[in-house]
């Protein structure tokens, strides 16, 4: 037994028994010409929400199944209660739909071809009011830390991540995965030049190489097949470098910070792939560019996100709450109204990574009861799809 | 610790270490801590250098490796002396 055996935290039970900090109806467009139905229910209907994308059409093959597999598991998510899908024909729509109802949610699908915007709107406006009269009614229930899904991405990252925000989120994670959490940690290319260190973190060698020949894959496939100079203001970004962050390897040891001392991760996922081997911490394989990435793991079911930056990424997501974590003294100063965990204190060596973690593991549990993270407060919401390749 | 340092070093190893400090200008002697067992120690800094950014700990020569967290995190392109701002001008990835 730990301190933190006992922590508990009042969350919404879903039908498959997983647990929710939020209560979203989503109103789930399918394709990107269906966004503006979308945003007419959304306006009719108060206390939903709609996220209008980019993508969903002519995809094929891999990029399909991504596609598929981010709408599914952004409507599965346990914070969302339920879901209005609604797309141009009725066979992808109903995919969509099915998948999500896998979870046991109630879920209502329309289709705009042969009806027009106007009708699918009326109806779709009605099941949507249906759906907030009952998420309205739901409780919160007290249930156990153990029950939390929670993911990490850095952003705007700059020396100061790697001193301090990223051991934070580290440490958090060396006290919450032993009591039965489920973590998420990614970033494919930004673990270059610590990829020997993230390789033997893997619970077991089979997991290692797995491991490493998904790295690997990206750099060979994507970085060096469309590369045009070292990627610097790239990977590292602009942001990054003016922070002080000089090579991918400085960031990529930096970013390694977020997994502690002893945790361990026990599989790898493919991009928004849902965890199923168990309670543990699991690299998902996923772009470093922080909308994308944390749509991604949102849809993998994390629940609640911590975002450790330097320079002041302002980033949110629609459906999970994303907690901002920064030792950067500057960023505190100039942009305090993005930060959730100020642990500028390390730097000055007054706090230690025990008691900012220990301020992060309070934040994560008034989060998960409710508190709005300064990103939800400020109305970011940004929902990005992660494209593979060109449609058809 | 009762005073507020100038530069964290993360290991022993390293070569650089990180300014935490806003408005450090060239001259002033820091007080530096290695963040690994809270050792500390004295340098000069050569140059005016912003939060953030990092300034080498010995004399660097073109070629050597900058070494930090005790890895390699790329390699010296330009020599630096010992309490020159090292960065994008005279540091470079090894990989890409």
């Amino acid at each position: 037994m730990s301190k933190y055996s006992n922590m508990t935290f009042m969350g919404y039970r879903r039908e498959n028994g997983r647990v929710g900090v939020r209560n979203h109806v989503v109103i789930l467009p399918v394709d990107d010409i269906s966004n503006a139905a979308v945003e007419a229910v959304a306006n009719n209907v108060k206390g939903t929400l709609a996220l209008p994308h980019a993508y969903g059409r002519l995809q094929f093959g891999e990029d399909l199944e991504l596609h598929f597999r981010t709408m599914i598991g952004t409507g599965a998510n346990p914070n969302v209660h339920s879901v209005v899908v609604i797309g141009i024909e009725p066979d992808w729509t109903r995919r969509i739909a099915d998948g999500i109802r896998q979870t046991g949610k109630e879920v209502a699908e329309f289709s705009i071809e042969q009806k027009g915007d106007f009708e699918t709107i009326r109806a779709a406006s009605w099941a949507a009011k249906d759906f907030v009269h009952k998420a309205s009614e739901v409780q919160r229930e007290e249930c156990s830390i153990s029950e939390l899904w929670v993911s990490t991405k850095c952003g705007e990252s700059d020396t100061t991540t790697g001193l301090g925000s990223c051991p934070t989120v580290g440490n958090m994670y060396d006290k919450l995965l032993p009591e039965g959490i489920t973590g998420f940690f990614g970033e494919t290319s930004e673990i270059t030049g610590a990829e020997h260190i993230c390789k033997e973190r893997a619970t077991n060698e089979e997991v290692g190489e797995r491991w490493y020949a998904m790295w690997k894959a990206y750099q060979d496939d994507v970085i060096f097949a469309h590369q045009t100079d070292d990627l610097s203001d790239s990977q590292p970004t602009k942001g990054n470098i003016l922070g002080g962050l000089t090579t991918i390897e400085e960031k990529a040891l930096g970013n390694l910070e977020k997994i502690g001392r002893t945790s361990q991760y026990i599989d790898i996922l493919e991009p928004a792939e849902q965890p199923a081997s168990g309670d543990g911490l699991y690299f998902m394989d996923s772009s470093s560019a922080a909308a994308e990435c944390v749509t991604l793991m949102a849809a993998g079911g994390a629940v609640v996100h911590t975002f450790p930056t330097g320079q002041g990424n302002v980033v949110g997501n629609p459906i999970v709450p994303v907690i901002k974590i920064t030792a950067n003294p500057r960023t505190v100063r100039t942009m305090g109204e993005h930060v959730d965990v100020d642990v500028s204190g390390v730097l000055r060596r007054d706090m230690t990574i025990d008691e900012a973690g220990d301020e992060l593991i309070d934040m994560i549990r008034r989060t998960a009861n409710g508190r709005y993270t300064a990103a939800e407060a400020l109305g970011h919401r940004e929902f990005s799809m992660t494209k593979l390749y060109r449609s058809a | 610790m009762s005073n507020i340092p100038h530069l964290l070093v993360h290991d022993h190893e390293d070569n650089v270490g990180v300014v935490v400090v806003e408005g450090l200008t060239a001259g002033t002697e820091m007080f530096c801590c290695v963040t690994h067992d809270n050792s500390t120690f004295t340098l000069t800094a050569g140059d005016d250098v912003a939060i953030g950014h990092k300034i080498a700990l010995k004399d660097l020569k073109e070629g050597d490796t900058a070494v930090k967290y005790g890895q390699d995190m790329g390699k010296i392109i330009a020599d630096i002396p010992k309490g020159g701002h090292v960065h994008t001008h005279n540091c470079k990835t090894k990989r890409w």
